[in-house]
């Protein structure tokens, strides 16, 4: 189905292009008094149904930490979020009974990337079959797994992406914030580990996230659009004040320098249904986490229901014209309402 | 015979004296702050749970839901102006009616000036004007633009308590013999306890309007001890499990508190899921506040609560 005319006289003539070049995505259309909308989401079911059967999307979390900080900040991650991981391991330089695994890499700023190598590499080896997607995160970020999952469950893991908080420079493709943190797919972990061992991807900085953003380049791995439907992001790599307070209009901070979306600041920075927040420590991740998944408003009727609400647009363009090729990167302007 | 006359008379005199100290003493007793205001609740008010809230049909839920309205009475000052249009932009704009009083206008907000310096009968006169103009509304809350309410919670707190009868609920504190619903967390008055309130504001005696003269209660425990001259007492707000719902301090001081107590179950044994208001948040971490009670949440979780609050009009952070 690629083009639908509707002619309601006296009103308004639109032109629909629906969904027809994104293979795996499961379109819904309504009809809603004079407009026809689309959304990319399958209002029924979130879980990939790619080929196989149901199956949910098994997500693998490492997370990247070391001796000195297992009391004060792991062993809280490991109180909160890393519970909702189907799989979760620490990476460390030692091995104890956290548990923690050795990787023959130093502590310290300079072998991030080592670790982040050696990680992989490890997972690869020993865990490659137990899950679909594989996420780094610092010891100091607060990840909300059910909407990685979310997010995730439209996405085939046999194709090469990763996806997290995008940032523009260095790369021409662009990388993944790391401390806000990033997910690989199967296959974007099998060329990683391909690329180490062909030579291909070398250890050529010591910058974690960019460094594994050229590796990502060189192997052809795609960015994705990690943001929600709304265009709202999921990843942050600062703390949410950062972002949510109101702003007057003024020229991108310092923080938001990077960001490969044009940042919106105040309370339309965001998604409701955010994946992480960085320099997240002790008190302030139980806060988070009672504020997540304790603390609500009785009764309250959301405003943002991905699955109930038709996305409503109101301009007699087309209403869905992704200027690239790629389903993934669905918003490539800034005017999103 | 005139010594024990003698005896006598110093008996009397001095039983006199001691009878008259103690009695000064006795009338002294409610105007000391003591420093030892503790927390056992004689009285108590829990929300419902889930088994009774099941036994009303459909349509009595309804009618409940639409029956609890807020009526919220902000006191704001211009020296806390941060706070006063944080609390605009924020809480404030769940309240079925939100009015704001203020110690003087300023001309960057506005809001109904009472021209009246002193705390307590600024309050006074708030109540009475906010008793005068209820219209349809049977539940005021009363609260300081430093405090954070979630008033979604609140409405479920007094679901299915009659508005008729006298509540008057908060976070219950003892000082001494009078228990008092401590201020900077919120006090919540039914109609009927409002309504006697006003009344009690016309004694003189039991509730003068510029407090008693030689020692300063707070605007908390004087309307405490005006409210007890009229058969209402302070009663605890909990939800059905018996955890307070009104906070005193913020939610980063309470999981701080709670990591040192309970260190391996820091979340459950800190705070309410339905809890209704924190204090002591900056201006900035209200704003986080909106987003973190309502709109970050899990995908896939529901809670299937038994009645419905939509969103309010024209707000774009909640």
């Amino acid at each position: 189905m690629d083009l639908f005319l509707i002619l309601n006289p006296g009103t308004l003539l639109i032109t629909v292009k629906c969904c027809s070049d994104q293979p795996k995505v499961r379109c819904k259309m309504t009809m809603q008094s004079i407009l026809i909308t689309c959304s990319p989401f399958s209002p029924v079911e979130h879980n990939s149904q790619l080929g196989n059967s149901s199956r949910t999307t098994r997500i693998l979390c490492w997370i990247m930490t070391g001796p000195k900080n297992l009391e004060s900040r792991t062993k809280h991650i490991r109180e909160t979020w890393a519970k909702r991981c189907n799989k979760v391991l620490y990476m460390s330089s030692v091995e104890t009974d956290f548990p923690t695994v050795k990787l023959n890499v130093s502590e310290g700023r300079e072998n991030l990337y080592w670790k982040t190598i050696r990680a992989f590499q490890y997972i690869h080896q020993h865990h490659l079959d137990e899950a679909d997607w594989f996420v780094k995160a610092d010891d100091d970020t607060f990840m909300v797994i059910e909407n990685l999952r979310y997010t995730l469950s439209s996405l085939d893991p046999e194709k090469p992406f990763y996806l997290g908080r995008r940032f523009t420079p260095f790369i021409r493709q662009g990388y993944m914030s790391g401390g806000a943190g990033y997910v690989l797919s199967k296959e974007a972990l099998r060329r990683f580990v391909k690329g180490f061992d062909s030579g291909n991807c070398t250890h050529f900085s010591t910058l974690e996230d960019m460094a594994l953003g050229k590796c990502m380049e060189t192997m052809k791995v795609e960015p994705a659009d990690s943001r929600d439907v709304k265009g709202r992001q999921t990843f942050h790599p600062y703390p949410p004040d950062h972002y949510l307070v109101r702003q007057p209009p003024r020229p991108r901070p310092w923080y938001l320098l990077y960001d490969h979306y044009a940042p919106v600041e105040g309370p339309g920075c965001c998604s409701d249904f955010v994946i992480s927040f960085h320099y997240i420590y002790g008190v302030q991740l139980y806060v988070l986490e009672y504020l997540t998944y304790h603390l609500r408003p009785y009764g309250y009727k959301y405003r943002f229901n991905p699955d109930e609400r038709i996305i409503l647009k109101t301009t007699t363009d087309t209403l869905y014209e992704p200027t690239s090729k790629h389903p993934i990167d669905r918003f490539n302007n800034t005017d999103y309402t | 015979m005139l010594s024990e006359g003698g005896y006598f008379m110093k008996g009397m005199a001095m039983g006199g004296i001691f009878c008259l100290l103690l009695s000064l003493l006795g009338s002294f007793r409610p105007g000391v702050e003591s420093d030892t205001d503790s927390h056992h609740h004689h009285h108590h008010v829990q929300a419902s749970g889930r088994d009774e809230l099941r036994r009303f049909s459909d349509t009595e839920m309804q009618k409940l839901r639409n029956q609890v309205q807020v009526s919220c009475i902000i006191m704001v000052q211009p020296k806390i102006l941060a706070y006063w249009a944080t609390a605009l932009d924020t809480w404030s704009k769940h309240c079925d009616k939100a009015v704001f009083y203020t110690s003087e206008s300023t001309k960057a907000l506005e809001a109904h000036d009472l021209n009246e310096k002193d705390d307590w009968t600024r309050l006074r006169k708030a109540l009475k004007h906010a008793y005068d103009n209820a219209g349809e509304l049977r539940w005021f809350f009363v609260a300081q633009p430093t405090t954070f309410a979630i008033i979604e919670n609140l409405k479920y707190l007094v679901l299915a308590k009659d508005p008729n009868e006298p509540f008057y609920l908060g976070n219950a504190m003892k000082s001494g013999e009078l228990e008092f619903v401590s201020y900077d967390s919120g006090i919540v008055l039914s109609y009927e306890a409002l309504k006697r309130l006003v009344r009690v504001f016309q004694d003189e005696d039991k509730c003068p309007e510029r407090g008693h003269a030689l020692w300063k209660l707070s605007e908390d425990k004087q309307l405490a001890t005006c409210l007890k001259y009229t058969g209402v007492f302070a009663e605890n707000g909990e939800d059905s499990h018996g955890k307070g719902l009104f906070n005193s301090k913020s939610v980063e001081r309470l999981m701080a508190d709670s990591m040192q107590a309970n260190p391996n179950d820091v979340v459950a044994g800190c705070c309410s899921d339905v809890a209704v208001t924190f204090n002591g948040m900056s201006p900035n971490q209200m704003q986080v506040m909106m987003f973190g009670v309502y709109r970050l949440r899990p995908y896939g979780h529901d809670f299937h609560d038994l009645l419905e609050f939509k969103a309010p009009e024209g707000s774009d952070n909640d």
